[in-house]
């Protein structure tokens, strides 16, 4: 799951992120994530996993790290199965 | 205008009725009446009287500003819906006469006409960032500027503390993270005595803007857990939902980064602003106080006309 979210956010142009120097801990916001750049994350997890984010899930902290969207995206997705 | 008919349509309807504001055929385009326009004044030269001791350098830019510059400022990604982008007849006299041919048929003829590089100005300072960011670097002690523009949302509304075009005041703050804080601090409390001392309720309380489309959400959920906005907020025409008067904004560095504004040792300024919706304040000193503003609380009175 990490590595396909992984490869997934290293596609996107719109996310200035060196994902060669970050673990599944690192803060992306640290590491340059930018706010709009989230929205494109959202979106491209969205059509990737077919999943839809609920609005309490858009904060800040869901996407702060890719071990915290992997967590996100499995718990929507047991939800849709 | 008592607490029964506290809503939207009895305020305008009231203001239509007593020729303070006047019609136009657009929901949130309206004429002013020279009393609406005095206490506009007034209250502005409130805002500048109490902002005086920081010397604040006056900029008036028009409520049009240059296209290249709201699309570099990021603003179509958080609020294309707002957006006013001017457009003109840039044609022949055959490309005339099909436009004329067209209007008179009832058929849309503004695909005729072409961007300019002009749009409508959405907030008082979209237009002051790069202005002195081509200046070069920003001195130590930071820059403080008092701004007044004629601003455009695209939101028709019913609501006449909904305009589509209305005058906002700004005061900004362009320096470290804690100079523009302490300017943000120091706005909070003096306006919030400014607004009592015309003998209005209000609260203060966290905010965000309205960011477009569920993206927006995220960002509306961010800029709250991080604190970046509050609202000074008046019950105008509704005591449920009041209406925000002012507002208080830290940018962090979105516009040093945007715009290259940065110290001379080329770290970057961070930012924060203080917006007073003046047709807002107008209207809520009308709701509260009465459409003649003879009969208005002396001290209110006082405040506004004393000096």
């Amino acid at each position: 799951m990490i590595d396909r979210i992984r490869a997934l956010l290293e596609q996107q142009p719109m996310i200035s992120v060196d994902f060669n120097t970050i673990t599944d801990d690192t803060n992306l916001y640290d590491a340059g994530l930018t706010s709009f750049a989230t929205v494109q994350v959202m979106l491209a997890l969205e059509e990737e996993f077919n999943i839809e984010f609920p609005e309490a899930m858009l904060t800040r902290r869901t996407f702060s790290s890719l071990a915290n969207v992997a967590d996100a995206v499995s718990r929507l997705t047991q939800r849709a199965a | 205008m008592d607490a029964k008919t506290f809503d939207a349509k009895s305020l305008l309807d009231t203001l239509f009725d007593k020729s303070i504001l006047f019609k136009t055929g657009v929901d949130g385009l309206y004429g002013r009446s020279g009393v609406f326009e005095d206490v506009i004044e007034r209250f502005e030269r409130l805002v500048t009287s109490i902002g005086a001791p920081d010397k604040a350098t006056r900029i008036h830019f028009p409520p049009g500003m240059s296209r290249a510059t709201l699309e570099g400022s990021g603003y179509m990604k958080s609020f294309p819906q707002l957006a006013g982008c001017v457009h003109s007849f840039m044609g022949g006299e055959r490309e005339h006469a099909q436009l004329l041919g067209m209007m008179a048929a009832g058929e849309d003829w503004t695909e005729l006409q072409q961007a300019t590089n002009v749009v409508l100005t959405p907030a008082a300072c979209y237009p002051l960032y790069p202005t002195v960011a081509a200046r070069g670097p920003v001195p130590d002690d930071g820059v403080l500027f008092e701004l007044s523009s004629y601003c455009f949302r695209h939101e028709p509304s019913k609501d006449p503390a909904r305009m589509q075009l209305f005058r906002m005041r700004e005061f900004v703050r362009i320096g470290t993270a804690e100079q523009v804080c302490a300017f943000r601090e120091s706005w909070l409390e003096r306006g919030k005595a400014m607004i009592e001392s015309l003998d209005l309720p209000c609260e203060v309380d966290l905010a965000n803007d309205p960011f477009f489309g569920r993206g927006g959400k995220m960002m509306a959920n961010n800029q709250r857990d991080e604190g970046l906005k509050f609202e000074l907020l008046i019950p105008v025409t509704s005591i449920e939902k009041p209406t925000a008067c002012l507002s208080f904004n830290y940018h962090r560095d979105h516009f040093g980064q945007t715009w290259g504004l940065k110290f001379a040792d080329g770290s970057l300024c961070h930012s924060a602003c203080v917006g007073f919706g003046l047709e807002r304040v107008a209207l809520a000193l009308f709701r509260h106080h009465g459409p003649e503003v003879e009969a208005w609380p002396a001290s209110v009175r006082d405040t506004l006309w004393g000096n």
